[in-house]
């Protein structure tokens, strides 16, 4: 079954697939992920404001994005809105919509986080006269990012193998690049399964590093070997 | 220094605080004694806004205000000339022994780093925790947790300290190095407000005792009127049960 033809494929198509990999899926991924976690913030702290229309602007925004399929945001984005006028290009379509649909998920991963985080936290820093804002990114988002951190390095490597749906909206990433070596080749199953290693290598990276960055984050907190 | 008439607050239709009246004078130290619910703790926290007293006039430092209708920038103010001790501690988690003290300064006060830290070093010494400047509470004992909070408002030179039950959630063994602390600031002349349940402390370092109950002050005179002749049946009845509690001197085993 493997013979020379084969693996001289699989050499050849490593490094095509791994470019766009390197060059698209990734850009895309921590572009998105840092407008997913800049929303995410916002929705989770207008839930706690006292603002009663942008709590439910949060709401709603939440509500949308976690109830619709990823891929048919995409669509109705890339497809969808130039019926009235509205074109985006796939890249930047591409990052809209991963961005808003990341982004309602982690603001309920952050709004649980803060809620963990001690009420009285907040009053002593009031008490040595800071004000919410300044308690707020002092004391109790530090300490909320801890607790947020795996569900968010979940979320994160979640994404990365969630970028090949851009593959539908014509962003030549990792997968379409993939696909189209598989037209031209026939080989499916070696090159469906090289382009799943590659992502396995991607998310093996990003589960180190997420290792690495709870070290870190845990100075305060009482280590359990 | 502090004078506060005719606090009210009610917790829905539950009347917590009804009409409470108070006098601080420069330099004093006061205990708020009572049974649970009383509504002591709610009282100090109307005192520093963390909770919205529903009516009440506060005179602080010769200003007079309404407490149920303070702008932030004046209850910023008035918190940055008072400090405030839990009686959970609640550090900054996040945060070490230093830091904590340090952090209203840099922050709150815009003082530079190096000079806050020179200020909280001397704070970290007054309560006898030198050594313990770079430890996060949770390598800490609450007691140690809990002078680390008594530096943290020493730090910030207030006029006044609120301590809201400061040794309730420590261990016996633990009361005495805090009763020790607060003992000693006393004696250097700081102006304290104490809500506590340690009979011994209110007795021997208060220069007056207020006793609470039902949102209202029943009795207040010196420590030697109300411990030793007190007028009130109510006041009798208390400082007779917790005795029995605490022992005849009212002590906490140490």
């Amino acid at each position: 079954m493997i013979n020379e033809r084969l693996l001289e494929i699989l050499a050849d198509s490593f490094w095509k697939i791994l470019l766009p990999g390197l060059t698209v899926t990734i850009p895309l991924t921590a572009v998105s992920f840092t407008f997913a976690l800049i929303i995410a913030v916002a929705a989770a702290l207008v839930q706690f404001a006292r603002i009663k229309v942008l709590r439910q602007i949060a709401r709603f925004y939440i509500w949308v994005f976690r109830g619709t399929p990823l891929l048919v945001q995409l669509f109705v984005v890339f497809y969808g809105l130039p019926n009235i006028g509205i074109l985006i290009d796939p890249f930047p379509a591409a990052v809209l919509v991963f961005s808003l649909n990341e982004g309602a998920y982690c603001a309920e991963t952050i709004r649980a986080a803060l809620e963990a985080v001690p009420s009285g936290q907040l009053e002593a820093g009031y008490c040595v006269g800071m004000s919410y804002l300044q308690t707020m990114r002092r004391i109790i988002l530090p300490q909320a990012m801890r607790t947020a951190f795996p569900p968010l390095s979940n979320s994160l490597i979640a994404m990365v193998k969630d970028t090949s749906l851009a593959a539908n909206i014509t962003v030549t990433e990792m997968f379409m690049v993939t696909q189209r070596i598989v037209a031209r080749t026939w080989e499916p199953l070696a090159l469906y399964m090289e382009v799943g290693i590659i992502y396995l290598i991607f998310s093996t990276v990003l589960t180190r590093l997420q290792r690495m960055g709870e070290q870190k984050l845990s100075v305060h907190q009482r280590q359990e070997d | 220094m502090l004078e506060v008439k005719n606090v009210r607050k009610s917790f829905g239709d539950v009347p917590v605080l009804c009409g409470v009246e108070l006098r601080v004078e420069q330099g004093e130290v006061v205990s708020i004694l009572g049974p649970s619910g009383s509504g002591k703790t709610t009282f100090l926290r109307c005192l520093n806004f963390l909770e919205t007293a529903d009516e009440g006039t506060m005179s602080f430092d010769g200003e007079t205000f309404s407490m149920n209708r303070l702008h932030k920038k004046d209850i910023a103010r008035l918190r940055r000339k008072t400090a405030f001790v839990f009686q959970n501690y609640n550090l900054f988690l996040n945060k070490t022994a230093l830091q904590n003290v340090t952090e209203g300064l840099t922050a709150a006060r815009k003082i530079p780093k190096a000079q806050a830290e020179e200020t909280g070093r001397r704070a970290l010494e007054r309560v006898g925790l030198s050594d313990r400047q770079d430890y996060y509470p949770y390598q800490l004992s609450g007691g140690q947790q809990q002078r680390v909070a008594i530096a943290r408002a020493l730090a910030a030179e207030p006029e006044i300290i609120y301590f809201d039950e400061p040794t309730s959630a420590l261990d016996p063994e633990l009361t005495g190095e805090v009763l020790e602390v607060m003992r000693r600031l006393a004696g250097d002349g700081m102006t304290m407000l104490v809500v506590t349940h340690e009979m011994g402390f209110a007795r021997t370092v208060s220069n007056k005792v207020v006793f609470m109950e039902d949102g209202r002050v029943v009795e207040s005179g010196t420590a030697a009127e109300i411990f030793e002749c007190p007028r009130e049946v109510r006041t009798r009845e208390f400082l007779r049960l917790t005795n029995k509690t605490y022992g005849e001197k009212g002590e906490s085993v140490q």
